[in-house]
C-alpha cells in the first residue's frame, strides 16, 4: 500500500523527469557535477534528500531496493529511508545484495561486487571535491573546466611532506574516466578501488547542494597519488569477531572500558551471508 | 552487542510514539487547537510561513503544533508540504502602493501623503512582563478606531524617485527565475536572490544587517518606510488573457533608502534596499532590506569585502531548512568515517614512535 494523496515515489513526474535528464547528462559526462532543481524532502537536508531524489527518480514499480547506511541494513536512518520507499511507492525491499535492483548507500560500497544490473545511488553532503581548498564554487567550478587540479595535488603532497603518507581516509579524491575529479561521497579511502571499473552504474545525489553526478559502468576511476606514494586503502589490521573475514571492511566496538576492541563486518548483508555459507555447505 | 550498536524498526517507532506523547503534555490541560495557534500565536505562524515560503495560516499553525513549537522544525513540516504543489505560473508583480494598511511608518519624513500610522507594534511598549496576562480571561479592550483611508498611498521612494534622487529599478517585464525550481547559480539576478532572502533565517539575516550596520559592509541606511498589510494577489491565466484576483496575501514591505556616492556613469543619488515577507516581519523585512542592498555592492561598484556583500556567502547559508538539516545529521553514524579516521591516526602515531626509539637507541 503506498500513501495516498502521494505521487508513486513521491516526487510528482515532472520532477521526475528534470532529475532523469540531470542523471542522463552526468552519465554522458563522467564525474561532472550537473546542477538540477533539488526539491524538498519530508526528510532533512543532510540525511540523504540528494539520494532518495535519485531514487525516486528511476524507481519502477518492480525494482527491488536495498538501504544501506555505514553499510548496514538496520542503521536508523537506512531504515527510515527503507520506510519512505516502502510508504509513498509500496515497493518491495530486500537486505540481500544480490537482490537488489537498486541500492541507496551513506558511506560504503558493498564488498559483494554488483553487476551490471544494478544501481548504487549514493547520498553526496558535499559534491565539490575542491571545497576546503576553494569555497567559492564560481571559482571551483572554473578548476573543473580547465581540469587545474593543482590544489588537490599540493593538499595531498603536504600531507606526505608533513606525515610521509596521505592522510586522507575517507572520501579520498578520484579521478573519474582522467578528466574530472570528483568526491566519492564521504565512503572509506578502501571503498575506492571498487569504484573503478564498476559493473554497475553509480549515481551520486547531493540535495541540499543540488547536483547530481555519475560514473557509468566500466568507467576508469582511478584514486589520486603519486608514483612514489601510491594510493594504498586502510583498513583495520583484524578479523571479523563473526565471520572471520579478513578482506571485509570493520567497524570498531568498544567492548567495556579497559580498553577492549572488538571488530566486525560494517557490511551486515556480507557478513550474514559469510555466516550461513559454512552451514550450507556441511548440509 | 551487536544489536545493541544499530538501531531499529522498533526503536524509531517507540521514539515517535513518545514524541506524540511528549508534544500533547499534561492531558490534565485542555489540548491547543490549530485556530488558536493560527490567532493567539500569529506573529510564529508568520515567521513559518515566510521561512517556510508557504503562505497558508491553517498549515503553518498545524506545523507549529505538529513541531511542538520548533519554528524551524515547523518551517521544514511547511516546505516539505509546499514542494508535493504543483506550481500554476506567476503573479503579476504586488501594487504595494494599492496594499490595505495596517500599518506605514517612515523614518525619514516627519510627515507624508497617508501619514504615519502605528499600527498595533510592540514599538514604544515598556517591555515589562505583564502578570494580569497570567490571568486568563481577560479580553483586551477594544482598541479606539480613527477612521483612515489608507488603500492608495504612494511608496515614500517613489516619492524620492520622482525628484531623480532615488535610483530606478531596471523594469522587466519577463518572468522572474524561481529558486525552488532551478538550483542557484552565481552571479545570482537579483529577483532570486530577493527569493532567496525572503525565505532566509530570521536570525541570520538579523545578524548580517546588523553587522551592515557595524562597519562590516559600509551601509547608511534609513528606513524609508516600512508598511504592513493586506494585498491581493493577481494572476493572469494564458486561457482568460486578463488577470484575475486569487486573493489576499498578508505582506511586510520595507525600503531602506542608503546613501550612494555615484559613479563615472550615474551621479550621486540614494539606492534603494528592499524587503518583502509574508505576514507580518518587520525585524525580518529590514533585514531583508539591509542584506539586499549589502549585496548590491558589486553592481553599484563599492568595494565588497564584508561577509554581507558576499553573494555566495549569503545565498548558500541563509536557508535554515538546509543548515538545521546539515548540522544535525552529524547526529547520523559516522563510525565507518571515524574508524578509518581511527587506523589513519594509529599508523601516523606508530610512525612516530618508532622513529622516536629509533633515535633513542
Amino acid at each position: 500500500m503506498t500513501e495516498a494523496g502521494y505521487n508513486f515515489a513521491y516526487l510528482d513526474e515532472a520532477t521526475k523527469r528534470m532529475i532523469r535528464r540531470a542523471i542522463l547528462k552526468a552519465v554522458a559526462i563522467p564525474g561532472h557535477q550537473i546542477p538540477f532543481g533539488a526539491r524538498e524532502m519530508p526528510l532533512p537536508y543532510g540525511w540523504g534528500t540528494g539520494g532518495i531524489q535519485v531514487t525516486a527518480s528511476i524507481l519502477g514499480p518492480n525494482d527491488v531496493l536495498k538501504v544501506i547506511d555505514q553499510g548496514a541494513d538496520d542503521t536508523t536512518n537506512a531504515v527510515s529511508i527503507r520506510r519512505f520507499f516502502t510508504r509513498v511507492a509500496g515497493i518491495a525491499t530486500t537486505e540481500v545484495t544480490g537482490e537488489a535492483s537498486i541500492i541507496q548507500t551513506r558511506h560504503r560500497i558493498p564488498e559483494k561486487p554488483l553487476t551490471e544490473n544494478q544501481i548504487l545511488v549514493y547520498q553526496v553532503p558535499q559534491p565539490e571535491p575542491l571545497f576546503r581548498l576553494e569555497p567559492h564554487r564560481a571559482e571551483t567550478r572554473r578548476l573543473h573546466a580547465l581540469a587545474d587540479y593543482g590544489l588537490m595535488h599540493v593538499r595531498l603532497y603536504e600531507d606526505i611532506a608533513r606525515l610521509g603518507h596521505i592522510a586522507k581516509a575517507y572520501d579520498y579524491p578520484v579521478m573519474v574516466n582522467e578528466r574530472y575529479l570528483m568526491s566519492p561521497s564521504p565512503i572509506p579511502a578502501f571503498d575506492n578501488p571498487k569504484m573503478h571499473q564498476m559493473a554497475a552504474l553509480q549515481l551520486f545525489g547531493a540535495g541540499r547542494e543540488k547536483r547530481i553526478y555519475a560514473v557509468p559502468p566500466y568507467t576508469p576511476v582511478r584514486s589520486l597519488d603519486f608514483e612514489d606514494h601510491p594510493f594504498r586503502p586502510i583498513r583495520a589490521p583484524h578479523a571479523c569477531a563473526i565471520c572471520g573475514s579478513t578482506t571485509s571492511y570493520l567497524d570498531e566496538l568498544v567492548t567495556d572500558d579497559a580498553g577492549g576492541r572488538a571488530f566486525i563486518c560494517s557490511d551486515t548483508d556480507y557478513c550474514q551471508e559469510r555466516q550461513q555459507a559454512p552451514k550450507a555447505a556441511a548440509e | 552487542m551487536y544489536v545493541a550498536v544499530k538501531g531499529g524498526e522498533k526503536a524509531i517507532s517507540a521514539a515517535h510514539a513518545w514524541l506524540d506523547e511528549t508534544r500533547r503534555g499534561d492531558t490534565a490541560l485542555p489540548e491547543l487547537s490549530v485556530a488558536q495557534i493560527e490567532q493567539q500565536m500569529a506573529l510564529a505562524v508568520d515567521r513559518v510561513m515566510a521561512e517556510g515560503s508557504c503562505h497558508d495560516r491553517f498549515l503553518a499553525a498545524l506545523a507549529i503544533k505538529q513541531a511542538k513549537g520548533d519554528l524551524i522544525e515547523a518551517a521544514f513540516l511547511l516546505r516539505a508540504y509546499r514542494t508535493t504543489l504543483p506550481r500554476f505560473g506567476a503573479s503579476a508583480p504586488l501594487e504595494t502602493s494599492r496594499m490595505r494598511l495596517r500599518r506605514r511608518i517612515s523614518a525619514t519624513y516627519k510627515d507624508l501623503p497617508g501619514g504615519q500610522v502605528l499600527g498595533p507594534t510592540f514599538d514604544y511598549t515598556h517591555r515589562l512582563l505583564d502578570f494580569a496576562l497570567a490571568a486568563e480571561g481577560r479580553d483586551a479592550p477594544a482598541t479606539p478606531e480613527a477612521p483612515t483611508d489608507m488603500t492608495d498611498v504612494p511608496r515614500v521612494t517613489e516619492i524620492l524617485a520622482r525628484e531623480g534622487l532615488m535610483q530606478r529599478e531596471a523594469l522587466s517585464e519577463s518572468e522572474p527565475g524561481d529558486l525552488t525550481r532551478e538550483p542557484l547559480s552565481f552571479p545570482a539576478s537579483r529577483p532570486v536572490r530577493l527569493q532567496n532572502l525572503a525565505r532566509g533565517d530570521e536570525g541570520f539575516l538579523l545578524a548580517l544587517g546588523y553587522s551592515t550596520q557595524r562597519g562590516y559592509g559600509n551601509a547608511h541606511p534609513f528606513v524609508g518606510e516600512i508598511r504592513v498589510g493586506h494585498i491581493g494577489v493577481e494572476i493572469t491565466p494564458p486561457e482568460l488573457g486578463f488577470a484575475i484576483d486569487i486573493g489576499d496575501i498578508g505582506i511586510t514591505e520595507c525600503q531602506m533608502v542608503n546613501q550612494f556616492k555615484g559613479s563615472r556613469t550615474e551621479p550621486a543619488q540614494f539606492t534603494r534596499g528592499y524587503g518583502l515577507v509574508f505576514g507580518h516581519g518587520e525585524r525580518r523585512a529590514m533585514s531583508m532590506a539591509l542584506v539586499d542592498r549589502g549585496l548590491r555592492a558589486r553592481e553599484l561598484g563599492e568595494e565588497a569585502d564584508a561577509p554581507a556583500q558576499q553573494e555566495e556567502f549569503v545565498l548558500y547559508h541563509s536557508d535554515n531548512i538546509e543548515a538545521t538539516g546539515f548540522v544535525e545529521h552529524l547526529k547520523l553514524p559516522h563510525y565507518v568515517d571515524f574508524q578509518s579516521e581511527l587506523e589513519n591516526l594509529r599508523t601516523i602515531r606508530r610512525a612516530a614512535e618508532a622513529e622516536l626509539r629509533e633515535a633513542a637507541e
